[in-house]
């Protein structure tokens, strides 16, 4: 019997031994966005963990993702740069405040989102999310790039949070299993 | 809410300071008292609706952003800006009904503790600007009571207009984040703002030195 759905399944590596995790954190450090605010999910774990051991950024969780959205807009009319990280059901709350504060004022909002109910998905509920994902994004033409390999992760987050700030217009970075390993039945991976 | 007086058992429940005994004031009379005591640059976001309509008609400020939609969400817009200019003074102005679709945003602001933030939540326990539908808050709950169990120590209700001055000029000094609860009338905004949201977040950020 499948049991709690635990496990994650190992993430790419590169030779240097990075993982996404310290790529991501990277690329927001030399982008300068110092605010992370975020919802968790399982899978951002190590990244949430690193980006509170470094004093470069003031990091905190929020009780909505649809709230962060407000505060990472707030920062960034007062001059600082902000993200959030979510998963994809986090994402699924957001066409609001994105149809009508983030587009409309042509804010930069960086969105994270750990692609969750694809590629092995256990749960009915998150894969039923996730086919919101996409057409809500495209509804609004945002900008939006699903990240798979870890040897094109820097050059498109990083270009990708450039050209938010430099064309005043939000972005999803949406972090692929293919990635980060995502998630899976205890049994299945003791197994494989 | 405005109807706890009608409500005797919860209003005792709550205490001396329930909303009960705080007098029925007007939101733009309000607004302009609060608007009149900025001499520093203070930043005030106008959560959605009548609240930034009296914002905008109490004199259009270039510190003041106007929230056009994304209901409920002045308080965190505030915080935002709260943490990327800590030296500058911030007012989150925000409906009863409003709030109430994010009362997880005061325990946020709570835990970050931004000395130079502070809330004013017009309570006319209703939405006024939909058809004044009373809010399911109305008669049942306490927004300062609420404020304080999410972690805003430093929460009241204005009694008068006087209280409303006072309560104003302890948050332009505060060490802490503050809210103040006022009760308000069913009136609707006696202005309303140009509705571009573009200009509206441009002239904001200059008037907050961002540009
Ligand atoms: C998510 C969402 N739900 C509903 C609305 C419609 N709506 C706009 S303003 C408003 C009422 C706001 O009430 P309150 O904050 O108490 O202000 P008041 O109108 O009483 O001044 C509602 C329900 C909306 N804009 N967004």
């Amino acid at each position: 019997m499948p049991t709690e759905p635990q496990t994650t399944q190992p993430a790419q590596r590169a030779a240097g031994g990075g993982g996404w995790d310290d790529l991501v954190l990277a690329a927001l450090k030399r982008n300068d966005v110092r605010l992370v605010t975020y919802v968790p999910d399982r899978v951002l774990t190590p990244l949430i963990a690193k980006i509170h051991a470094d004093p470069f950024f003031t990091a905190f969780a929020t009780t909505r993702e649809e709230e962060a959205i407000g505060i990472i807009a707030g920062a960034w009319m007062g001059g600082m740069r902000g993200t959030l990280l979510m998963q994809t059901s986090g994402f699924a709350t957001l066409a609001n405040v994105l149809a009508s504060l983030v587009v409309p004022s042509q804010i930069p909002a960086i969105m994270f989102v750990s692609e969750r109910g694809t590629l092995g998905e256990f749960n009915l509920g998150q894969a039923l999310v996730c086919r919101t994902m996409r057409p809500v994004l495209d509804s609004l033409a945002m900008e939006h790039r699903t990240v798979t390999r870890l040897d094109e992760l820097d050059f498109i987050v990083d270009r990708s949070i450039k050209q938010a700030v430099a064309t005043q217009a939000p972005v999803a970075l949406i972090l692929s299993p293919l990635l980060t390993g995502g998630k899976v039945f205890k049994s299945e991976a003791a197994s494989a | 809410m405005s109807k706890s007086a009608a409500n005797p058992s919860r209003q005792a429940a709550v205490g001396a300071q329930a909303s009960g005994n705080a007098k029925v004031m007007n939101r733009y009379e309000l607004t302009c008292r609060l608007v009149g005591k900025l001499q520093n640059g203070e930043a005030v976001i106008g959560g959605i609706g009548n609240t930034n309509f009296d914002l905008w008609a109490a004199g259009q400020r270039p510190e003041n952003y106007y929230m056009l939609g994304s209901m409920g969400l002045a308080c965190p817009i505030a915080l935002g800006v709260a943490i990327a200019q800590p030296k500058r003074r911030v007012f989150a102005l925000e409906g009863d009904g409003s709030l109430l679709m994010q009362l997880g945003c005061l325990s946020t602001i709570a835990a970050r503790a931004p000395k130079n933030l502070a809330i004013v939540v017009f309570d006319n326990g209703v939405y006024q600007i939909t058809g004044a539908q009373p809010t399911p808050a109305a008669g049942v709950a306490d927004i300062v009571a609420i404020a304080r169990a999410s972690g805003i120590a430093v929460s009241a209700w204005a009694a008068d207009e006087d209280d409303f001055d006072r309560l104003i000029a302890a948050a332009l000094t505060a060490e802490a984040p503050s809210l103040i609860a006022v009760r308000i009338d069913t009136k609707p905004a006696v202005g309303a703002t140009d509705r571009d949201p573009v200009q509206i977040r441009e002239r904001f950020m200059r008037g907050i030195g961002v540009r």
